[in-house]
């Protein structure tokens, strides 16, 4: 029964996100996730009381997704510098396999603060990929790889980058592929960070 | 007359912290009417040390300050063999200190392989490992008055204490610093010390504390049974540890800002996770003075 609420929360998790990402956050309504979804806006209240809850229930859905992924590049055996183009890869992966995430994060969660302000304090809503991330530094520093830094300067460096190249490819201005890029980003963001 | 235990107290290389820290229990008076010394490098006793190195006067517990190396002599005699002499009929050695216990900070003296009796800081030695069973370790720099005449009485009433993997008994090592500590709620809400002596904020992430990964009762049983070095805005600096001391000892080692020793037990994933929930949260009453605001 938990199985089966679980599943219908990410199906409505999962519509929400295509929805806000294709019409905007504001412009799309409660009413317009559960018709897309075949259900009633009361049944919808059952999993979501509100908009604002279910804003801040994606973007938890984000964070523990992406930081898997990061998760599992964490724990293989392999040098910092792989590491990072293996994050780069994967971070470019998930925009273009599921471009609604990225977006999501981008256009919705960064720009519309006062949405998430209640329930989504400081990192509390991106800890498992923030989390992730903190390891990849740490673990680059402790080896010798990466220049010991503060975490934001070095975390705003390589997000920053990632971020913007898909905000460039969703606004159709990138000549090429996002995946040719990933050689000279994974490049660039190593050197920027890296102990040598 | 009651039966007093006999102690000798031995100073190896040593700068008699431990003995003025002992100085300080507040029951000596009672403690010397269960107790005496044969010998005590500052306590008036009732033999020399020429004649400790030269006679073998009967004792029931070594306690032994200082590392230790066979370079190093009392009266002319290398300290390895007063140990070894009166380890034999003793029923009980205690290593008084971190350096008799781990080496400490004499480690770094001139004198060939110098360490602690049984430790060269983590490292078991073999030396003297025949006295493994009889040992007992209070190491501390110094070490707490109340501890050693604690374990002192233990051993007077044949009460088995447990011990930890450096023969330190469990009922003072088994707690960490940070137990008891008074800063604990700044601790578990990321809010930081930022200026020594301060009463306010957690001394762990900016001063180099190291509280939460030392053993000892520093917090449980206060010093001069008033304060703790983190209660008056010190940070801990882990002085009964193998590793004591350290360098930098104001200073929390990080690698790009995550702590590299983090507390005892707790994974660095879950030690963020749970960091980075915390820091969340905005308490008033923890940002402000506790008293002049």
């Amino acid at each position: 029964m938990l199985d089966k609420k679980k599943l219908k929360k990410e199906q409505i998790i999962q519509c929400a996100l295509e929805l806000f990402a294709s019409r905007g956050f504001y412009s799309t309504t409660i009413p317009d996730i559960a018709k897309s979804l075949k259900m009633s806006v009361g049944n919808m209240y059952n999993y979501f009381k509100s908009k604002d809850i279910l804003a801040s229930e994606i973007i938890k859905y984000i964070s523990i997704y992406l930081g898997e992924k990061l998760k599992e590049i964490n724990e293989e055996d392999i040098s910092t510098k792989e590491k990072t183009r293996k994050i780069v890869e994967m971070y470019f992966k998930t925009a273009s396999l599921k471009p609604e995430m990225i977006d999501y994060f981008l256009r919705i969660y960064l720009s519309n603060r006062e949405v998430f302000k209640d329930s989504c304090e400081g990192m509390l809503c991106v800890n498992e990929f923030v989390t992730e991330i903190m390891i990849y530094f740490e673990e680059g520093v402790k080896c010798g790889d990466l220049r010991e830094q503060d975490f934001f300067s070095a975390f705003g460096l390589f997000m920053g980058y990632l971020g913007g190249m898909v905000f460039l490819k969703g606004e159709n201005i990138l000549p090429k592929d996002l995946n040719d890029y990933v050689e000279d980003i994974t490049f660039n963001i190593y050197k920027a960070l890296s102990a040598e | 007359m009651k039966k007093k235990m006999r102690i000798l107290w031995l100073s190896a290389i040593s700068c008699n912290g431990n003995t003025h820290s002992f100085l300080n229990y507040p029951y000596m008076e009672t403690f010397l009417d269960d107790f005496e010394f044969i010998y005590h490098p500052v306590i008036d006793s009732k033999y020399l040390l020429q004649d400790i190195v030269s006679k073998l006067i009967s004792c029931d517990i070594l306690l032994i300050e200082g590392a230790i190396s066979r370079e190093f002599k009392r009266a002319d005699v290398s300290i390895v063999d007063i140990i070894e002499k009166y380890s034999k009929i003793v029923q009980k050695i205690v290593t008084v200190g971190t350096c008799a216990t781990f080496g400490g900070i004499f480690r770094e003296s001139g004198y060939k392989n110098t360490s602690g009796l049984h430790f060269d800081q983590e490292k078991q030695i073999e030396n003297f490992k025949y006295l493994l069973d009889k040992t007992i370790s209070i190491s501390g720099c110094p070490i707490h008055p109340e501890v050693l005449v604690n374990t002192l009485y233990a051993i007077k009433k044949s009460t088995t204490l447990r011990l930890d993997g450096f023969l330190r008994p469990k009922a003072f090592y088994a707690y960490t610093v940070h137990n008891g500590c008074t800063r604990n709620e700044y601790f578990e809400y990321k809010v930081d010390n930022h200026k020594f002596g301060e009463l306010e904020g957690c001394m762990y992430y900016e001063h180099g504390c190291q509280a939460p990964f030392t053993h000892g009762s520093c917090n449980k049983i206060l010093w001069n049974e008033v304060n703790s070095k983190t209660r008056a805005g010190l940070p801990c600096m882990g002085c009964t540890e193998p590793s004591f001391p350290r360098q930098n000892l104001f200073s929390t080692k990080k690698n790009m800002s995550i702590p590299e020793n983090l507390p005892v037990g707790v994974s660095k994933r879950a030690y963020l996770t749970l960091a980075g929930i915390t820091k969340a949260f905005k308490i008033d009453r923890l940002e402000k003075k506790l008293f002049d605001d």
